[in-house]
C-alpha cells in the first residue's frame, strides 16, 4: 500500500459511514462490558433489524466513553445524545431516541453537556467513543496510518525525533523525561546487530487505567506511533509489554496487529519504502516490578524480571543488548497527532514545562469515576470538582493520591494548584501514569500509607537489600501503628528507614516506595499521633479505632 | 537418560501437552518465550504442575531451576491447584478505598478461606488481584472470570456460599 491508497481508503471508508443517517454506538471496553454491554449491543442490533433499519442506522462496538461508574454507555453522536446504566431492554427507546428523537426515559438519559465531557481536551482519546477498535478501516477513516506515511514518504528520521523534541512531549509512564531526547540518543546509538522498540503496558499502578482503555479503545494509535519511532531511531523491531490481567486488551491488540499487516502499514517495505516494522505482543506476568525498564526488558527476555543497575541506560544497551527505545502506551499515543499537526502545535497546550494532554484515572470517593483527557495546568480542583463531580455522599474531601505506591497524598490546601510534573514533585508527589484516587475523611492515612507499603514489600523483586528487607520493616511500624501498639519510638525509626530506602535502593521501586510515608507524615502527621498517643483511628479504619467507637 | 538432542516426552496423553508444544515451536524453541509458554500451560491446565516445568524446561533447554524461578517470581503463576470456582477480588487502591477488605472479611466469615486458599471440599478459590483497571466499578470482583462491580460483602456472601451448597447437594445425591 503506498500513501495514495491510504487516504483513497480513508475517503472510501469517510463516505460508507456517511450512508448511515443514525448512528448508535455501544461502549465495549472491559468497563461496560462487565456490566453487560456486549448484551446491549446484540439487542439494539436485533431491533434495528426487527425495524428493518439496518440501511439507514448502524449500530457500531466503540471504545471507552469515559464515564465509566455509569456504564454501560450508548450514544447517538448526530444528536449528541447520551445514555447511561442501559440494559437491553431499553433498546427500543434508544432506537426511538436515535431515529425517531424521541425523548429518552429519564432513567437513562446522560447529559453530555457536563463539565465531564465538555471541560477535556482529547488528543491521546481523540478516537475512543468513536471508533471500532477491531476494525482497521475506522481508524483508517479517522485519519490513522497518515500521520506514518506522512514521516516515511516525505521526513528524514532525524525530522521526525526534531519534531519529538519540538513537541516538548516528555514521557508518561511517570518519571517525565522529555520522548526527544530519548527518542535521540536511541537514534545516535550505534546498533549493527539491530535496535529495537518497545511499548510499556505493564499497568502495574492499583488504581490506574489510562492505558487499558487506550489498548482496548484505540490500538493502532499505539502501533502507529511505535513504527513513527522505529523509523526515527532506526529500528524494525517492537515488542508490546503488556499485563495479563488485560485480557481485552491483549486480545484486541493482537487483532489490531494483523489487521495492520494484512494492508500493509506493518511489515516489510511499509508505504513501498525501504522500511519494515513488525510488532509483537509479550505478556507480563503481573510483576509491579516489571514497570522498570530495565527489569521489563528481562521479562521480555523470559527471566525473572529483575532490575539492573544503569547506566548503561538501555538507549546504549537494552533488550538483547542492543539500543533500545522504550516508552509508555500514551507516550505512544502522542506521536502520530505531534507528526500530523507539528511539534509547535502541541508545545502550544499545557504549561511551560508540561506540554500536551494527560490522561486520568479518576476513581475512589468522586462522583464520575472514569477516564478524562485534560490539558496539563488544570488545577486539581477543577478536575475532581468541576469534572469529576465532586465527593459523593455529602462527604468531605480529605486528599487525593497520585502516582500510585510511588506517589503521594495531596492534602486540600493545594487543590487550587495547577497540575503538571513540576507541581506534583514540589508537594511530594509525582504525575506517575495518571492515576488519581480520592479520598474523603472515611479513609485514615496511616492505613492507606500500610496499604501501598503492603503493596510494595510483596512487589519488590528482591535483589537489593534496602528495598528488600526495609519495605517489610516499615510495614511492621505501620502494622503496630494501626495495630494501635506503637510507641513514639517507632515513629522515629519509621521515618529513619524511609529515608535509608530511598537513598540506597537499586531501582525506583524501592527509591520512591517511601514516598506514601513521607507525602502521609508531612500533611497527616496528627493522624500518627492520634494512632500511637491517644491509640485512636479518628476514621474508625484501624482496629483501634472500632474498638474506641464501641466505648465511646 | 534424556540425551542434548533428546527430544523432551510430553508427561502423559493429555490433548493439552499439544497445545503447550504449539506454543514452544511457535516460538521456534527460543528460551525468551518462557513466560508466553508458561501462560500457556496455566490456561490449559489451571495451574503448573512441577512434571510442567521439567517438561517446559527440557523441551526449552534452559535449566529446571530457571523455570521454577521465573514460575514462582511472577505474581499470575501458580503452582497450587484452583478451586471448581474461583472469585478474585480486586485490591487496587479504589476498591480497597470503597471496601474491598470488607468484602475478604466477608468470604473468610461464609466459608473461612483466606487470599489464595481454597475450600477443603476444592469448590472455592478466593484469590486476590493487585488491580483489575476496572476502577470505576469499585469494589471490583471477578467470579469464574466474569467481572461484577460495585459489589457488597452481602453480594460476595450470597455466591460463594451457593458454590459451597452445589458442593452440599451434590454429597447429599
Amino acid at each position: 500500500m503506498i500513501y495514495e491508497e491510504l487516504t483513497a481508503l480513508a475517503e472510501e471508508k469517510r463516505e460508507e459511514q456517511k450512508q448511515f443517517k443514525h448512528n448508535i454506538h455501544v461502549c465495549t471496553a472491559a468497563s461496560c462490558l462487565s456490566s453487560n454491554a456486549d448484551k446491549v449491543k446484540t439487542a439494539l442490533e436485533s431491533e434495528v433489524k426487527a425495524r428493518g433499519l439496518e440501511q439507514c442506522c448502524k449500530v457500531k462496538g466503540v471504545g471507552c466513553m469515559g464515564l465509566c461508574a455509569a456504564g454501560p454507555l450508548v450514544s447517538v453522536p448526530e444528536q449528541e445524545k447520551m445514555f447511561q446504566t442501559v440494559t437491553p431492554v431499553d433498546a427500543a427507546a434508544i432506537v426511538d431516541s436515535a431515529v425517531e428523537d424521541r425523548p429518552v426515559p429519564e432513567a437513562i438519559f446522560l447529559d453530555s453537556k457536563i463539565p465531564f465531557f465538555s471541560g477535556q481536551k482529547k488528543i491521546v482519546l481523540e478516537n475512543c467513543g468513536t471508533a471500532d477498535p477491531e476494525k482497521i478501516e475506522d481508524y483508517v477513516a479517522a485519519g490513522g496510518y497518515e500521520a506514518l506515511f506522512t514521516a516515511l514518504t516525505s521526513m528524514k528520521p532525524s525530522q521526525v525525533v526534531e519534531q519529538v523534541t519540538k513537541s516538548g512531549l516528555r514521557g508518561r509512564g511517570g518519571a517525565g523525561f522529555p520522548t526527544g531526547l530519548k527518542w535521540s540518543t536511541v537514534a545516535k546509538a550505534p546498533g549493527s546487530s539491530g535496535k529495537y522498540v518497545i511499548c510499556n503496558a505493564d499497568e502495574g499502578d492499583p488504581g490506574a487505567f489510562m492505558d487499558r482503555s487506550v489498548l482496548e479503545s484505540d490500538p493502532h494509535r499505539i502501533l502507529e506511533g511505535m513504527a513513527i519511532a522505529g523509523y526515527a531511531v532506526g529500528a524494525s523491531r517492537g515488542y508490546i509489554y503488556c499485563r495479563a490481567e488485560y485480557p481485552l486488551a491483549v486480545k484486541r491488540l493482537k487483532i489490531a496487529i494483523r489487521h495492520a499487516e494484512m494492508l500493509g502499514v506493518l511489515g516489510n517495505d511499509i508505504g513501498d519504502t525501504k522500511f519494515s516494522f513488525r510488532i509483537e505482543v509479550r505478556l507480563g506476568a503481573g510483576a509491579f516490578v516489571c514497570g522498570e525498564e530495565t527489569a521489563l526488558i528481562s521479562s521480555i527476555e523470559g527471566k525473572r524480571g529483575m532490575p539492573r543497575p544503569r547506566p548503561p541506560y538501555p538507549a546504549q544497551y537494552g533488550l538483547w543488548g542492543a539500543p533500545t527505545l522504550i516508552n509508555n502506551v500514551e507516550t505512544f499515543a502522542n506521536i502520530a497527532p505531534i507528526i500530523r499537526n507539528g511539534g509547535a502545535w502541541f508545545a502550544g497546550i499545557g504549561t511551560e514545562k508540561s506540554k500536551g494532554t494527560k490522561v486520568f484515572a479518576l476513581a475512589g470517593r468522586v462522583a464520575n469515576t472514569g477516564l478524562i483527557e485534560v490539558p496539563m495546568g488544570m488545577s486539581l480542583r477543577e478536575i475532581i470538582f468541576t469534572l469529576g463531580g465532586g465527593i459523593p455522599d455529602g462527604r468531605k474531601f480529605k486528599a487525593v493520591q497520585t502516582g500510585g505506591p510511588s506517589g503521594g497524598c495531596v492534602p486540600e490546601q493545594y487543590l487550587d494548584m495547577a497540575v503538571d510534573y513540576e507541581s506534583l514533585a514540589s508537594v511530594g508527589s509525582i504525575m506517575g501514569s495518571g492515576g488519581m484516587i480520592v479520598m474523603d475523611e472515611t479513609s485514615c492515612m496511616v492505613d492507606v500509607a500500610k496499604y501501598f507499603m503492603d503493596f510494595c514489600m510483596s512487589e519488590s523483586c528482591g535483589k537489593c537489600i534496602p528495598c528488600r528487607t526495609g519495605t517489610v520493616q516499615m510495614f511492621e511500624i505501620l502494622k503496630k501503628i494501626t495495630d494501635g501498639t506503637a510507641e513514639q519510638a517507632d515513629l522515629a525509626m519509621l521515618e529513619r528507614i524511609s529515608e535509608v530506602v530511598k537513598f540506597t535502593s537499586l531501582c525506583g521501586l524501592g527509591q520512591t516506595a517511601p514516598n506514601p510515608v513521607f507525602s502521609t507524615l508531612r500533611y497527616f502527621r496528627d493522624e500518627y499521633l492520634n494512632h500511637i498517643a491517644q491509640r485512636r483511628c479518628a476514621a474508625g479504619v484501624c482496629s483501634i479505632g472500632k474498638a474506641v467507637g464501641v466505648g465511646a | 537418560m534424556l540425551g542434548f538432542e533428546a527430544k523432551a516426552v510430553p508427561p502423559s496423553d493429555d490433548k493439552r501437552w499439544k497445545i503447550v508444544q504449539g506454543t514452544m515451536r511457535r516460538h521456534g524453541h527460543d528460551p525468551s518465550a518462557l513466560i508466553e509458554v508458561l501462560h500457556t500451560v496455566q490456561e490449559s491446565f489451571g495451574f503448573l504442575t512441577d512434571e510442567a516445568l521439567k517438561f517446559v524446561s527440557e523441551s526449552m533447554t534452559i535449566p529446571y531451576s530457571k523455570v521454577y524461578g521465573v514460575a514462582t517470581f511472577y505474581h499470575f503463576f501458580t503452582m497450587k491447584p484452583p478451586g471448581e470456582h474461583t472469585c478474585v477480588v480486586c485490591t487496587g487502591t479504589a476498591c480497597y478505598i470503597k471496601g474491598a477488605p470488607a468484602l475478604l472479611k466477608s468470604v473468610h466469615d461464609a466459608v473461612g478461606i483466606a487470599p489464595g486458599e481454597t475450600t477443603a471440599n476444592g469448590k472455592v478459590s478466593l484469590l486476590t488481584a493487585r488491580c483489575l483497571g476496572a476502577c470505576g466499578l469499585a469494589p471490583a470482583v471477578v467470579y469464574d472470570g466474569e467481572a461484577g462491580g460495585k459489589v457488597t460483602p452481602e453480594g460476595i456472601r450470597e455466591r460463594v456460599m451457593e458454590w459451597s451448597v452445589q458442593k452440599a447437594q451434590e454429597v447429599g445425591a
